[in-house]
C-alpha cells in the first residue's frame, strides 16, 4: 500500500480560489460569514501545518511513546470539546474522558492484535486521530441527548424511581435512546458509503495514487474500526454519565 | 404512629420550600390541605425518601426514615405523582413492571378494578388513555406493588368532575378495605374531608 505523490505549494496557494467564491458568495448575499471564513481558513493552515510537522517528527523519531502521548492528547482535547455539547450533563468531562481513552484504546488495541495494522507511528497516528475524532462526536451527540432527555422525562424517572426501581432501571429508557441517537449517523453513513458520498480515506488514497482495490480494502477497515469504536465511545459516556443525574440513594439531583 | 415529622425543613435553589414543619400521620386515612406552594408535594416525596431533609427528622414506624433502604422503602410506601406518568406500553405491562419490581404476584383485573378500572383496560396502549384513565392506572400500578402507604399527590387536580368522581370512589373503597394507609395532599379543603379520617392543614 506504499503510495506517494508530490503536492506543490503554488497547487495549495491556488485553491484559496474556492474560498474566496464562498467569501464573495458570503460577502453578496450578506450571510456575514466572511470573518468566519478568514479564521478558518487561517487556521486550517497554521493547525494542519503544526501537526503536519508533528507527524513528520513523530515518524522520524519512530517512538510508540512519542505516538500514545499524541493520542493522549488528542482524547483530552477531544473530551474538552465534546463537553461543550454536554452542556446540560453534570461533570460530564469524566465520563467523556474515559470513553474517548476506552475507545481509542480499544479498538486501536484491536486492529493491532488482530494483524490488520503494524504498530508504527504511519498506522497508529492517522487511525487514531480518525477514531478518537469519531468517538468524539459520538459521544457528544449521547450525552447531549442525555441530557435532552433526561430533562424531558424527569416525571417519568422519578415516577419509575418510586416504584423502587434503581437509578439504572429508571433511566435505561433514557441511556438506550442517547446511546442510539451517538451511534445512528455512523451506522447511516456506513450504509450509503460509496452511494452518496465517497469516504475521506479512499478518496484519498485514490488522488495519491493507489489502485481501487486497496482503496476500498483499507476504507472497508477503518470503517469498521470506527464503528466499534464509536460504539464503545457513545456506551462508556452514556452509562457513566448517566449516574450524575442520581444522588447516592437513587434520587434526582436538582440542577 | 405511620409517620412523625419534627421540624423537617428542605430548601431548593438558596429557598424553603418547607420549613420547620411538625406534624404526626397516623393509619388508616389522612389527608393534608394547604395552598399551593406550601411544600405539599415535596412533604410526599421526603416521606418515601425520592427527597431527604436538609433538616430535622422524619420516622416512619418507629424508625428513622433515613435508616430505611431507599428502593424498598418506596415498594412500601408508594408515591402516585400528581401527573401520571406511565411507562410506554400497555397498562398490564406498567402493572407487572411495578409487580416485578416489589416481588409480587400479580391478579391484574382484581388490581385493576381497585384502581376503578374495568378488565378491559390491561391490553389498552397508555398513550391511548385520557389523563383520568392515566391517574387510575397509576393508582393500579402502585396497587401492584401491594403497598403498606399510599401517598397521593393531588389525585384528582388534572381531572374534570366525573373523573375525579371515579378516582374518589375507588379510593373511598380502599379507605374501607383498610389494608393499605393513606397520605393524600390536596388544595380542595372538601375533598379532604371526604377522604380523609384526619385532616391535616399546612400552614401558609
Amino acid at each position: 500500500m506504499s503510495t506517494s505523490i508530490h503536492v506543490e505549494l503554488w497547487q495549495v496557494a491556488a485553491s484559496l480560489a474556492l474560498v474566496a467564491v464562498a467569501a464573495a458568495i458570503s460577502f453578496w448575499q450578506r450571510a456575514d460569514l466572511e470573518r468566519d471564513i478568514l479564521v478558518a481558513t487561517g487556521r486550517s493552515i497554521v493547525q494542519l501545518t503544526l501537526v503536519g510537522y508533528a507527524i513528520k517528527l513523530i515518524f522520524d523519531v519512530d517512538s510508540i511513546w512519542l505516538v500514545l502521548l499524541l493520542l493522549a492528547v488528542m482524547v483530552f482535547f477531544g473530551a474538552i470539546t465534546a463537553r461543550h455539547r454536554a452542556a446540560k450533563v453534570p461533570d460530564s468531562f469524566g465520563p467523556l474522558l474515559t470513553a474517548l481513552a476506552l475507545a481509542g484504546a480499544g479498538t486501536l488495541g484491536l486492529v493491532v492484535a488482530l494483524g490488520i495494522f503494524d504498530p508504527t507511528p504511519r498506522y497508529l497516528i492517522p487511525v487514531g486521530g480518525m477514531v478518537i475524532g469519531n468517538s468524539m462526536t459520538a459521544s457528544a451527540v449521547a450525552l447531549n441527548r442525555l441530557g435532552d432527555e433526561m430533562a424531558d422525562a424527569r416525571a417519568r424517572i422519578e415516577a419509575t424511581l418510586a416504584l423502587g426501581a434503581t437509578a439504572r432501571e429508571a433511566a435505561a429508557p433514557t441511556v438506550r435512546r442517547s446511546l442510539r441517537s451517538g451511534m445512528i449517523a455512523l451506522i447511516d453513513s456506513t450504509k450509503t458509503t460509496g452511494l452518496i458520498f465517497f469516504p475521506g480515506t479512499m478518496v484519498g488514497m485514490l488522488l495519491a495514487g493507489a489502485s481501487p482495490t486497496d482503496a476500498v480494502r483499507l476504507q472497508l477497515i477503518l470503517l469498521y474500526t470506527l464503528l466499534g469504536s464509536v460504539s464503545i465511545s457513545a456506551l462508556t459516556a452514556t452509562l457513566l454519565a448517566y449516574r450524575h443525574f442520581f444522588t447516592p440513594a437513587a434520587q434526582l439531583r436538582e440542577l | 404512629m405511620l409517620f412523625e415529622l419534627r421540624e423537617v425543613g428542605l430548601d431548593r435553589g438558596g429557598r424553603a420550600v418547607l420549613d420547620s414543619f411538625s406534624a404526626s400521620v397516623p393509619e388508616g386515612s389522612t389527608a393534608i390541605v394547604g395552598p399551593s406552594g406550601v411544600g405539599k408535594s415535596t412533604l410526599l416525596r421526603l416521606l418515601n425518601r425520592l427527597a431527604d431533609p436538609d433538616r430535622g427528622e422524619i420516622v416512619y414506624r418507629g424508625r428513622p426514615i433515613a435508616t430505611y433502604e431507599p428502593l424498598a422503602l418506596r415498594r412500601e410506601v408508594a408515591l402516585v405523582p400528581q401527573l401520571p406518568a406511565l411507562l410506554e406500553g400497555t397498562v398490564e405491562s406498567n402493572l407487572r413492571y411495578a409487580a416485578e419490581l416489589a416481588e409480587e404476584e400479580l391478579a391484574v383485573e382484581a388490581t385493576l378494578a381497585r384502581a376503578g378500572l374495568d378488565p378491559s383496560f390491561a391490553e389498552r396502549d397508555v398513550d391511548r388513555l385520557s389523563v383520568g384513565e392515566q391517574q387510575r392506572a397509576m393508582l393500579a400500578r402502585a396497587l401492584a406493588q401491594r403497598p403498606a402507604v399510599l401517598l397521593l399527590d393531588e389525585p384528582t387536580s388534572a381531572l374534570d368532575h366525573a373523573a375525579r368522581d371515579r378516582i374518589e370512589a375507588a379510593l373511598a373503597e380502599l379507605r374501607r378495605e383498610q389494608e393499605v394507609s393513606i397520605v393524600l395532599v390536596s388544595h380542595d379543603p372538601e375533598q379532604a374531608r371526604r377522604l380523609g379520617d384526619q385532616v391535616l392543614e399546612m400552614p401558609a
